[in-house]
């Protein structure tokens, strides 16, 4: 996998640019030093702002209409020529309108297709739920050769963007609609596919979260540090697939509390997949997934959405507390190694 | 130019001999979509024997022709082409579809040495010619990508997205064919779902539609000779077919989109394959 130290892309101002911004320009700047790379989107090449790729090689950017399954074929047609094709629309139109193509063209023939998928969760959430999108991370880490990541914000999708260009096979990348704060200050860190990343060390409980949740428990550890004097870790799972079960197992055997938090449907996502690597290790702990709780969510806001969710800061904080409330030492069938 | 009578001779020898193995294909993976690979066989016998440029011995040359089988079903009437044209051995079609075999129902390119894209659900492969046909294009390659399409799978709408960029972006180096053999699985298309007018449909969608008889080698090579050479439209070949050809119990009978077939059944086809001259 490739590893991504610092960057160039210090231009990219994530305090005002959103996620997509920052993906269209670095793809962009991808396309100067690699002319094997290719774009292709279906109507939406500014909405997903590949356009700034498409502004800058017109002549290896296709746009093939609203035609989302036509749209995964060409890719798949385009990585078979000896290309690779960054491949961009919603993440609803990805995973289910597209997603036999993704999987039966793409996939299945291991082909270096990139998709980045923009609104992903609840990000365009006044859009309704045909535009909604709690379904991707289960869809897409069920698909075999395909390699899952959900950046937690603009730098570090301009990071997960340059990795992937230089990864083998499919990779798919969701971004939300982009307009949350950044979570990082600088991209002065080490970017590395299937290596999660500590945000910050915590000893009761750690909170393992990808997307726009990483800032948000960042802000739920401060507060439950300050007020409830809890000391929480908090991991940035950017990479569902391949998981990091290490990073996952030493919470475990640390903190022995673990709290997923992701902004998708809590059935197959990034919970599920931390829970499988708890329940086959053999090691107890009290757990939960925190997310969508199987539902269409509403209409709203993002940042409305995200409140009435628990998917803020405050909501996390509940979350913990709840966790925290839960006597597992005490039951006397418990064998705690 | 018409073609030599030798050259036609050759033709229809190879078709033949490809017919024969089709039916011991039937026969060794315990059951294949007979009917419509041997409504395919004349096309892709004048494709790899005449037109494609393609090397066995350096499968993935970077400069070869592309054949996509959109209609992945017909595997067992493509996979033994890729034999006959020295892929591999004949005598390894035996494992066809057996355990840890690289040869099912449905090619799969990244096994099948010579098979350019994995097919079977269908609909799919007229976009990855689109895509294979832009991408040839941006690297300056001469190449032609064939996409082969069944009739019945025209009914998936993604043909038509396909159909639309093909002709949008004037893909001119990727050449359609449709194995226009008039069934599907419950039985004739204009009956489940009518694609009639058919050509005109193609017309529509931008495309130099030049329609023949997919059993005659004079036809087809015309076909194929402008195709080839086609610099403003993209063409798309609707080839009429009968679906079971060259097996006169087969030819027309829905009973044998999908077949398999005992010693005897075998015996009786590959005896009305010799009598049929082709």
């Amino acid at each position: 996998m490739a590893i991504i130290t610092g960057t160039n892309w210090n231009a990219y101002d994530a305090a005002t640019m959103t996620a997509r911004e920052i993906y269209g320009r670095t793809l962009a700047d991808l396309g100067k030093a690699n002319p094997k790379i290719v774009g292709v989107t279906a109507d939406l090449a500014k909405t997903t702002a590949i356009v700034h790729f498409a502004d800058a090689f017109p002549d290896r950017f296709f746009n093939v209409g609203i035609a989302e399954q036509n749209m995964f074929g060409v890719a798949a047609g385009l990585a078979k020529a000896g290309l690779i094709p960054f491949a961009s629309t919603m993440a609803i139109f990805t995973c289910l309108r597209g997603g036999e193509q993704v999987r039966t063209d793409i996939a299945y023939q291991n082909l270096p297709v990139k998709i980045i998928a923009t609104h992903a969760g609840i990000s365009f959430g006044h859009a309704g739920t045909t535009h909604h999108c709690t379904e991707d991370l289960a869809v897409m880490r069920s698909i075999a050769n395909m390699t899952v990541i959900c950046p937690a914000d603009g730098i570090e999708t301009s990071k997960a963007v340059q990795a992937c260009a230089y990864t083998p096979g499919p990779v798919y990348i969701r971004i939300g609609r982009g307009f949350e704060p950044p979570c990082y200050e600088s991209d002065h860190y080490t970017y590395e596919i299937g290596k999660a990343i500590t945000m910050k060390e915590g000893s009761d409980l750690t909170i393992i979260c990808c997307g726009i949740a990483v800032l948000q428990s960042l802000q739920a550890a401060k507060t439950l540090a300050e007020q409830d004097n809890i000391s929480v870790r908090v991991i940035n799972m950017h990479t569902i697939k391949p998981l990091d079960r290490e990073a996952v197992i030493k919470a475990v055997t640390e903190t022995r509390r673990i709290l997923t938090v992701e902004e998708h449907n809590v059935l197959g996502g990034l919970g599920d997949a931390v829970a499988s690597v708890i329940a086959e290790s053999g090691k107890g702990c009290v757990f939960r997934k925190h997310g969508i709780q199987d539902t269409f969510a509403t209409i709203g806001y993002a940042e409305d959405l995200y409140a009435h969710y628990g998917l803020d800061a405050n909501g996390i904080v509940d979350q913990v507390r709840s966790i925290l409330g839960m006597e597992f030492e005490e039951d006397e069938n418990w064998d705690d190694e | 130019m018409p073609m030599a009578s030798s050259e036609k001779q050759l033709l229809l020898d190879t078709a033949q001999d490809l017919r024969l193995s089709l039916i011991d294909v039937m026969a060794w993976s315990g059951g294949s979509h007979i009917g419509g690979s041997l409504s395919i066989v004349d096309i892709l016998t004048i494709l790899y024997f005449k037109y494609l440029k393609v090397d066995p011995k350096n499968p993935t040359w970077e400069d070869r022709d592309r054949v996509i089988l959109s209609k992945g079903h017909a595997g067992a009437g493509y996979i033994p082409v890729l034999a006959k044209k020295g892929f591999f051995p004949k005598e390894e079609l035996k494992s066809f579809n057996h355990f840890g075999s690289p040869f099912a129902m449905h090619p799969d390119s990244n096994k099948v040495i010579g098979c350019d894209v994995s097919t079977g659900s269908l609909g799919h492969g007229l976009s990855i010619a689109a895509g294979i046909g832009l991408g040839s294009r941006y690297l300056k390659k001469q190449y032609k990508t064939i996409c082969i399409l069944g009739d019945g799978e025209c009914c998936e709408g993604s043909v038509w997205e396909a159909a639309m960029s093909v002709a949008h972006f004037k893909l001119t180096n990727v050449i359609t064919v449709v194995d226009r053999n008039r069934l599907m699985i419950d039985g004739f298309t204009e009956d489940i779902m009518s694609l009639e007018p058919f050509g005109e449909k193609w017309r529509s969608f931008g495309f130099e539609v030049i329609e023949i008889d997919g059993h005659d080698f004079d036809q087809l090579d015309d076909a194929f000779a402008k195709a080839w050479s086609a610099a403003e439209k993209p063409v798309l070949i609707l080839a009429n077919t009968i679906k079971g050809k060259g097996v006169d119990f087969m030819e027309n009978n829905v009973v044998y989109h999908y077949a398999s077939g005992d010693s005897a059944v075998c015996e009786k086809a590959k005896s009305s394959i010799l009598k049929g001259g082709q």
